[in-house]
């Protein structure tokens, strides 16, 4: 069988798993569920840049929150979006953080390294600046709280419809990036990561290649703000500061860069130990700090790697099996 | 490999859908506490959580005959994780009542889960303004147990006004409660004749006041502050550094036995108002006093108190109640007509659901106090406004007129 169609068969049962068991479980447990798979849209799109692109951007909330915000402002100021127009806000989320990624390219491409990681944290921390000062559109510190999710013929406001949502959002997602990667352009992006000089030598526009691929991510990361402004019904700077950009950069390469499976896995282990754990021990950072610590040390390519390892280590146990088959074999 | 991986997964979900429902107990008192457990404010957190643990370790773990079960959850200093922590303590653990929440804008973010889910949320330190003001018919499962922000500081301003004070400087924190507690100051100083002639705003957790301190005016005979955190131990060492010596009229948290016993003496004299100080001379605050600091060796400020007087609250209505939970309206009603004893004095409800509580207007001494053997700073009782409510003396309907304490209300006439 082809390698990557059993990847994505995997995938797919274990996404048919959770979808059929997370609403049979407690109600704290599809809630938690709900986040996660909104978060895990930034995640996948941090992931595109950091581990498609190379480029590890620590400005990645600023989408997520005017996503956010966007949703939270329409829906108290305009009472838009709480009908069948949430698809347009959907639509308008994606736009403007694409809009906003588009807007800040074209001070971050320019450069690489640790001078884009710090340019686009600095662009970050305008918008969380805008968020907390601006008291009369965002509600400074306090934030905005929304009153009820949609409902559009689907009640949202039921936690599992509206874990089904995010759930089709959180696939579909999946899949757009998935195919992206794969696609054409998506091998150039690669290309770039390896390296840049060459692919320059080749003929590519690396830079307009690097900036369609922030503008694809800050899309998503809009579309995962819409999504999280809805989750708990409440938005404040803390959903834009800088906390949850590092959160979803550490997230990918908890799970394991270049894998968009493996942001999603760091996205769940995260909120499991943050949200989950914390309910049951006080000590749960700790745990959480122990797990990056050991990641770093032990698992330079993520969690993912662990499952590279067994493959390869597999592998070379059937290839020796064979070749000892070989020797005894009289000839 | 693939069926191998699919099975564990499998195991792995079902062991977390599993073993998630909770036994609820007829007899038992579910609450939950939302508290800042880790992250910068987690010493607050403690404070809080220890408040409300006093009042139950003195009394069996029971509340008006009920069996408390207590719950704390962590919400980080973060509404949102606050949100998801509160719905976690209703959806999992059934709690009849959730509280606590130290931000204001935790506040903020907690109340519409109560009427979301239809259960009671008491709010024992976070004093968002608005929230038992203009926004309190969106609230109805919601009361407040501890104060608002302007509370106490409608009582400074008419104090500092009535003791010579004319002319005065304004700094406090850029945020909500900055503004809250500045407004509410602000307003009753002038209305009673005195004039704000400055007013600055340095962003939370500043740490050096240095380009601040240069550009107080010089004729100010007085400096309104509301520091939060490191910024209260920093400022008042910092101006006095500088040679100024403008006295200081602080808000409570400010000088909040908190951070008390943190300062040095260039604090000794310092004026600010809280509707609790440690050192208020009853004999009912001497003993909690003495009880907390037996416990947890320190001496409580208003986040415990707030929330070991919550306790005493709630044991009274369960026990007016006939030692069973009637459920949120009906509690709220029974919370309403109670009059408590609390160690910071008399404590009712309005009818606003927010506390009518005594604001003390209190100075640093250096002194002992209730026995103990050594020098300490206290905050010494120098003047008490009985029964403040949070409309002040401009009645509900009034102050409900005008809009919430902002960074540009009340507007600032004197400034030039």
């Amino acid at each position: 069988m082809d390698k990557s169609l059993t990847k994505v068969l995997v995938v797919a049962a274990v996404l048919a798993v959770i979808a059929i068991i997370v609403p049979h479980s407690g109600s704290f447990v599809v809630l938690l569920t709900t986040r996660a798979m909104a978060f895990a849209i930034l995640a996948m799109s941090v992931d595109l840049l950091l581990g498609f692109t190379g480029l590890s951007s620590m400005g990645q909330a600023a989408y997520f929150g005017v996503g956010a915000y966007l949703t939270a402002v329409l829906a108290t100021k305009f009472h838009f979006g709480l009908g069948w127009d949430f698809w347009l806000v959907v639509i308008m989320g994606m736009a403007i953080g694409a809009a906003l990624a588009a807007f800040f390219g074209l001070f971050a491409i320019r450069a690489g390294g640790v001078y884009f990681l710090m340019i686009t944290l600095a662009l970050g921390q305008c918008v969380w600046g805008l968020a907390y000062r601006w008291n009369s559109l965002t509600g400074g510190d306090n934030g905005i709280n929304l009153n009820g999710r949609p409902n559009f013929g689907l009640d949202l406001s039921n936690e599992v419809t509206f874990f089904y949502l995010v759930f089709a959002f959180f696939v579909v997602s999946m899949a757009l990036m998935y195919l992206l990667v794969r696609s054409p352009f998506g091998q150039s992006l690669a290309g770039i990561r390896e390296r840049e000089l060459r692919m320059q030598i080749l003929g590519y526009n690396t830079w307009l290649h690097k900036y369609i691929a922030f503008i694809i991510a800050g899309g998503f990361g809009g579309l995962a703000g819409v999504l999280w402004a809805h989750t708990n019904g409440h938005v404040s700077p803390e959903t834009v500061v800088l906390t949850t950009s590092v959160d979803s950069l550490l997230m990918v390469v908890l799970g394991g860069a270049g894998t968009l499976v493996g942001a999603t896995l760091g996205t769940a282990i995260v909120f499991g130990l943050r949200e989950y754990l914390s309910t049951l021990v006080p000590w749960w950072q700790y745990v959480l700090g122990g797990v990056y610590v050991l990641t770093i040390l032990y698992l330079p390519m993520g969690l993912m790697g662990i499952l590279i390892r067994v493959r390869q280590r597999l592998k070379s146990k059937t290839e020796e099996k064979s070749l000892k088959e070989l020797a005894t074999k009289p000839s | 490999m693939t069926g191998k991986l699919q099975k564990i997964l499998l195991g792995s979900c079902l062991a977390l859908g599993l073993g998630l429902t909770t036994q609820v107990n007829a007899e038992e008192l579910r609450i939950g506490y939302i508290a800042p457990v880790t992250g910068i404010f987690a010493q607050v957190g403690k404070d809080m959580v220890d408040g409300f643990q006093l009042y139950l370790a003195e009394h069996n773990n029971k509340l008006g005959g009920m069996d408390v079960k207590f719950i704390v959850e962590d919400d980080q200093g973060k509404p949102d994780a606050g949100v998801t922590k509160a719905r976690k303590l209703i959806l999992q653990d059934k709690v009849n009542m959730f509280i606590g929440g130290l931000l204001a804008s935790t506040g903020y973010a907690l109340a519409p889960v109560s009427t979301a889910e239809k259960t009671l949320y008491i709010s024992s330190v976070s004093s968002a303004d608005d929230l038992t003001q203009r926004q309190l018919s969106k609230y109805p499962y919601f009361m407040r147990s501890s104060w608002t922000s302007s509370l106490p500081h409608h009582a400074l301003g008419q104090w500092a006004c009535e003791n010579g004070f004319k002319k005065v400087i304004v700094i406090a924190a850029d945020y909500a409660f900055g503004y809250e507690t500045a407004g509410g100051f602000q307003k009753a100083f002038e209305d009673c004749g005195g004039k704000v002639i400055q007013k600055i705003w340095p962003p939370l957790n500043t740490k050096d006041f240095g380009p601040y301190i240069p550009t107080f005016k010089a004729d100010a005979d007085g400096i309104f502050t509301t520091m939060v955190g490191p910024m209260a131990l920093q400022f008042p060492k910092q101006l006095r550094a500088a040679g100024i010596k403008t006295k200081i009229l602080g808000s409570g948290v400010s000088y909040d036995e908190f951070v008390l016993p943190f300062m040095g003496d260039e604090v000794i004299g310092d004026v600010s108002a809280l509707h609790y100080s440690a050192a208020i001379d009853t004999p009912r605050n001497q003993a909690f006093v003495k009880a907390y600091r037996e416990k947890f060796g320190k001496v409580p400020g208003y986040y415990s108190e707030n929330n070991y007087t919550t306790a005493m609250w709630i044991d009274e209505a369960i026990k007016k109640a006939g030692g069973k939970y009637p459920g949120p309206e009906e509690f709220i009603k029974i919370m309403a007509s109670i009059k408590l004893d609390a160690p910071r004095g008399p404590v009712e409800l309005d009818e606003n659901r927010n506390p009518i509580e005594n604001v003390y207007i209190k100075k640093v001494e250096k002194k002992k106090m209730f026995g103990y053997d050594k020098d300490e700073l206290w905050n010494s009782v120098i003047k008490t406004y009985p029964k403040v409510s949070q409309f002040w003396t401009y009645g509900k309907d009034k102050f409900l007129a005008q809009p919430v304490y902002d960074r540009d209300f009340p507007p600032c006439k004197y400034c030039e």
